[in-house]
């Protein structure tokens, strides 16, 4: 069994982080993922997600330039690690070893 | 686009969330905000932010607790070190806040233990809950009276018809001295006559032998030092003591002392069957004749009102028809209110001393407050002094908290120091304040409730003193006060001012009430008593022998020339309190119950206490129908509504009296009421009790006694001498309105001394802070006496308020004061003014030394260094 160590929110906000990029700030990341999921969820609930990331090493972050959009506030900027990259690729290698198991339905995943 | 985020949100966010996060949230915060205004109304998005700032209440958001883990033990330790150079480096204000704190709370502690022992009387008793005295109010003339005396019947009737209400029921004689003798061993002893489960019902702690056996007519009870007295440390039991020289009574058991917080303190040194008394004869038992107490202990869950209530018509069912107009109603008056609510007025309980045990802790409340305010003004005042120190700490670091903390302990100091003073003082003053409230007060210092009591009033001070002065101090600005910009505004003195005016205002209320206290007094002493108190003598006449040698004694008193005139009479004149129903004369209203007070006397009473015939004569051995005569005295005429009283008839049970004289009014009960109607009768019922004796002035009255004494023994061997002088029992009737006097008039000079010693303070600071000022002003030519009067005024107009605002709560509460008492003095302006005027002037004293030695001091020496 496979330590991933990334619940379903920390794997859904640690792909997010890498899908922004260089735009991946808390309030941003929230937007994309109700964007994305249709679920609603606080600037809070995310912001407290990505600090538990990189205390565990998945992300790192760094404060961004002031822009005066939001009164020349800094924006804390957060990008994925190495070690992240690699946990959420033996994540997602996991669930597709997994997937190649189940009978029946391996096979339309691969059509699809 | 003028709409922002809601501001009482950013606001709570702000408060809780950690700085390091708040840029980047805050930032994130409002631009969701202003994305979200640009698709929905401004309230849904205020809605929005409010949720997503209580959504940022996450454990990693939220800043820690300030209290750090820092060992915080040095800079307690510091504080401590500091606080006490500031002590010692100004002496002077120290020794006035630490001074005028313990005097407050020596004066609060001793306030403390009398309030603590009047609530604990009583409680040693074991039935504290369910032990009751019977009452009853009678309604005479619209007027209701409430009566602690019963009837013989009512003990029966209580037993039998509501038994299931009561354990016991227990009739018992009001206390009075008796004479207790074994052999050649005769004392006078105050006791009572009990029926038996009397001991049960009190729960008396037997030393020895037994309580139940009072059923037993031959049988006594007697207290442990009665005992001590007797027999030593010989076994009292089964001993036999003669009672008033008539019957041998065997002692069956010896009870533990009564302590001196009992409502039977000094009332029970001995308990004989009440058959005893009933045997002797002489009392009525119908149930008109009211001379007994009736106590009862209420039976397993059985509630004390609702028994109250039971019994309320237990003697208006059985009284004579004749009796029936007085509607008596018994109720049961609790044994946890005898001693503090103990009047009625109208029938309802009105308190009783209660009101003093307010009275006087609120005083004490007060006083502590004066000591507090001391601290709190002098604190404040100096606040310049320390205000570079709290600048300097606030840049080096301190928080406030800290800050508040340090000034917390610097009160918590002084207080200390305080405490340790006035417990030393405390235990000083003790045994004086014991004497003047007449109290037997202990304190049992090894008591460790006593000292958790202590330590949690001094936290409590430290609270009170403390908080404003650590509050103000730490709230400086360090910039204004390091750059030297830092001016206390023109009203930071204002709580100051305000606080001096409610020291004084309490000063000068508790003065006028000392002043009232006394003029009361003074006016009832000054009551013309209508009799000369001046060696007037009485002397219990306690046994038969002494009425059978009576005759004999008079005459060898009279002829030793020590003695001016001896006399017999029912009761002493200073305490005339027999009063009879049912006096009749012509044209009364039939509505009116006849009540008037009686003195049964002989022919020389009149002469021994010196009393004014106003008109007609007084009783003479001459005149054999004077038998039937009467003498009335001043209100008795008023009350029977006679205009030429001599020679009126007047009939009292069956027979005919004839008013023969009328004697000027005479206070022959309380000081404080008008006098009692009387009508002075000579005794036909060999009623005697007393032996009045009027001292020859010449002999001297310490000559007098002691041949009084001698004669008195050799006529009388058997009966201890004992008497009393007359002023002695006058006195007696001020003597609680002297005592409440004395220590209100205490409280109120150590209330002026505190509120002194502060505005000594205050002024010394002043004049020390305008140095420089006043120097200046008398290099350019100012007057001592100019100078004295520009330091020293602002002081009196704070005292003059002071006066303004006293005065007349002073009055309004002093006057409710006088109108409990039926003979009163009036407040009279001059009294209020004097006071004023007095305060004035300790006011300028105490200011005017520190004002004169300031404006005395040469300027050169203060200004050379500028």
């Amino acid at each position: 069994m496979i330590e991933t160590k990334l619940g379903e929110f920390e794997e859904v906000i640690l792909l997010l982080t890498g899908i922004l990029g260089e735009e991946a700030y808390a309030f941003k990341i929230a937007e994309e993922f109700e964007s994305q999921t249709g679920r609603s969820v606080s600037i809070g609930a995310v912001h407290s997600t990505l600090t538990r990331l990189e205390e565990k090493g998945f992300l790192k972050s760094e404060m961004g330039k002031s822009t005066a959009e939001r009164g020349g506030r800094r924006k804390r900027i957060y990008t994925i690690t190495a070690y992240g990259k690699k946990t959420l690729t033996a994540a997602r290698d996991f669930k597709q070893a997994l997937w190649n198991q189940f009978p029946g339905l391996a096979m339309r995943i691969v059509v699809g | 686009m003028p709409t922002h985020p809601p501001p009482l949100a950013q606001r709570l966010l702000k408060s809780f969330l950690r700085s390091d996060l708040a840029e980047e949230v805050r930032g994130d915060l409002e631009e969701k905000f202003y994305t979200d205004l640009k698709s929905k109304s401004v309230f849904k998005s205020k809605l929005i932010y409010w949720y997503q700032v209580l959504n940022y209440l996450r454990p990693f958001a939220i800043q820690k607790s300030r209290l750090s883990y820092l060992n915080n033990y040095d800079m307690f330790q510091s504080y401590f070190k500091i606080g006490w150079r500031n002590l010692l480096r100004s002496k002077g204000y120290s020794l006035i806040n630490i001074s005028g704190l313990a005097l407050g709370i020596t004066v609060a502690i001793l306030i403390g233990l009398w309030v603590y022992d009047e609530l604990s009387y009583n409680k040693h008793q074991k039935n504290y809950d369910t032990v009751a005295a019977v009452l009853q109010n009678n309604t005479e003339d619209g007027k209701t009276e409430t009566w602690s005396s019963q009837s013989y019947q009512l003990g029966p009737e209580l037993r039998e018809s509501y038994g299931s209400y009561f354990k016991y029921v227990v009739m018992s004689s009001f206390a009075s001295s008796s004479i207790l003798a074994k052999e050649d061993k005769v004392i006078t002893i105050t006791g009572c006559f009990m029926e038996e489960y009397g001991p049960e019902l009190l729960s008396l702690d037997m030393v020895k032998g037994t309580s139940s056996g009072l059923k037993d007519p031959s049988s006594l009870l007697l207290s442990a030092s009665t005992a001590n007295i007797f027999f030593g440390a010989d076994d009292p039991i089964g001993k036999v003591l003669k009672l008033d020289n008539s019957v041998d009574l065997k002692v069956i058991g010896v009870y533990q002392d009564i302590p001196d917080n009992s409502s039977f303190r000094g009332e029970l040194a001995f308990i004989a069957p009440l058959q005893v008394l009933v045997n002797r004869g002489g009392r009525s038992f119908g149930w008109g004749n009211n001379w007994l107490q009736v106590f009862v202990q209420l039976a397993e869950h059985v509630d004390m009102q609702q028994a109250s209530i039971a019994i309320k018509n237990a003697k208006m069912k059985n009284v004579e028809e004749d009796d029936k107009r007085f509607k008596p109603e018994l109720f049961l008056h609790p044994l946890s209110k005898w001693h503090l609510y103990s009047d009625f007025i109208d029938g309802i309980n009105v308190g009783g001393r209660i009101q003093f045990v307010w009275l006087f802790g609120l005083i004490g409340v007060f006083v502590v407050l004066l000591g507090c305010i001391n601290f709190m003004n002098l604190s404040t005042a100096r606040s310049l002094k320390r205000s570079k120190e709290v600048g300097v700490r606030k840049v080096i670091g301190s928080g406030r908290a800290q800050l508040i903390r340090q000034f917390f302990i610097e009160s918590l100091l002084v207080v200390t120091l305080s405490f340790i003073c006035a417990i030393f003082l405390v235990h000083l003053f003790l045994p004086l304040f014991n004497q003047i409230a007449s109290k037997n007060i202990r304190i049992d210092w090894l008591n460790p409730s006593l000292w958790v009591a202590l330590s949690a009033f001094a936290m409590l001070i430290t609270l009170l003193a403390g908080s404003y002065p650590s509050f103000y101090l730490s709230a400086f600005s360090p910039i204004k006060v390091l750059k030297g910009t830092f001016r206390v505004g023109k009203y930071a003195a204002l709580p100051r001012k305000a606080l001096v005016i409610v020291q004084f205002s309490v000063s000068i209320i508790l003065a006028i009430g000392t002043a009232v206290v006394y003029q009361q007094i003074q006016f009832a002493k000054n009551r013309p008593i209508g009799y000369e108190l001046n060696g007037l003598v009485t002397v219990p006449m306690q046994t038969q022998e002494v009425k059978k040698n009576y005759n004999a004694l008079r005459n060898e008193l009279l002829t030793s020339g020590a003695i001016a005139e001896v006399s017999t009479s029912e009761t002493t004149v200073t305490n005339l309190w027999w009063s009879d129903w049912g006096y009749e004369w012509k044209g009364k209203d039939p509505s009116s119950p006849g009540h008037i007070y009686r003195g049964a006397i002989d022919y020389e009473f009149g002469k021994t206490i010196g009393w004014k015939i106003k008109e007609g004569r007084d009783f003479s051995r001459d005149f054999p129908s004077d038998s039937s005569a009467f003498i009335l005295n001043e209100a008795a005429v008023k009350y029977i509504g006679l205009e030429h009283p001599i020679g009126e008839t007047i009939r009292f049970y069956g027979r005919n009296f004839t008013v023969i004289g009328v004697v000027e009014d005479m206070v022959t009960q309380s000081l404080y009421e008008s006098n009692k109607q009387t009508v002075f009768v000579l005794d036909r019922f060999d009623r005697a009790s007393f032996i009045n004796v009027k001292i020859n002035p010449e002999a001297g009255a310490s000559k007098a006694i002691e041949e009084l004494n001698r004669l008195f023994v050799k006529h009388n061997p058997n009966t201890p001498f004992e008497y009393k002088f007359a002023d002695d029992e006058f006195a007696g009737k001020f003597s609680f309105e002297a005592r409440v006097g004395k220590l209100v008039s205490i409280f109120a000079l150590i209330a002026i001394f505190i509120s002194c010693l502060g505005l000594f303070g205050l002024a010394s600071f002043m004049a020390e802070q305008r140095i420089k000022e006043i120097s200046i002003r008398k290099v350019l030519g100012a007057s001592v006496s100019g100078l004295w009067q520009m330091l020293s005024k602002d002081f009196v107009i704070l005292a003059a308020m002071s006066c303004l605002l006293a005065a007349p709560i002073g009055y309004y509460l002093m006057n409710s004061w006088l109108q409990l008492y039926e003979y009163h003095t009036t407040i009279s302006g001059w009294l209020l003014l004097l006071i004023g005027i007095g305060v004035l002037v300790i006011t300028l004293i105490t200011v005017s030394f520190q004002a004169v030695r300031a404006a005395l001091t040469n300027p050169v020496n203060n200004l050379k260094t500028e």
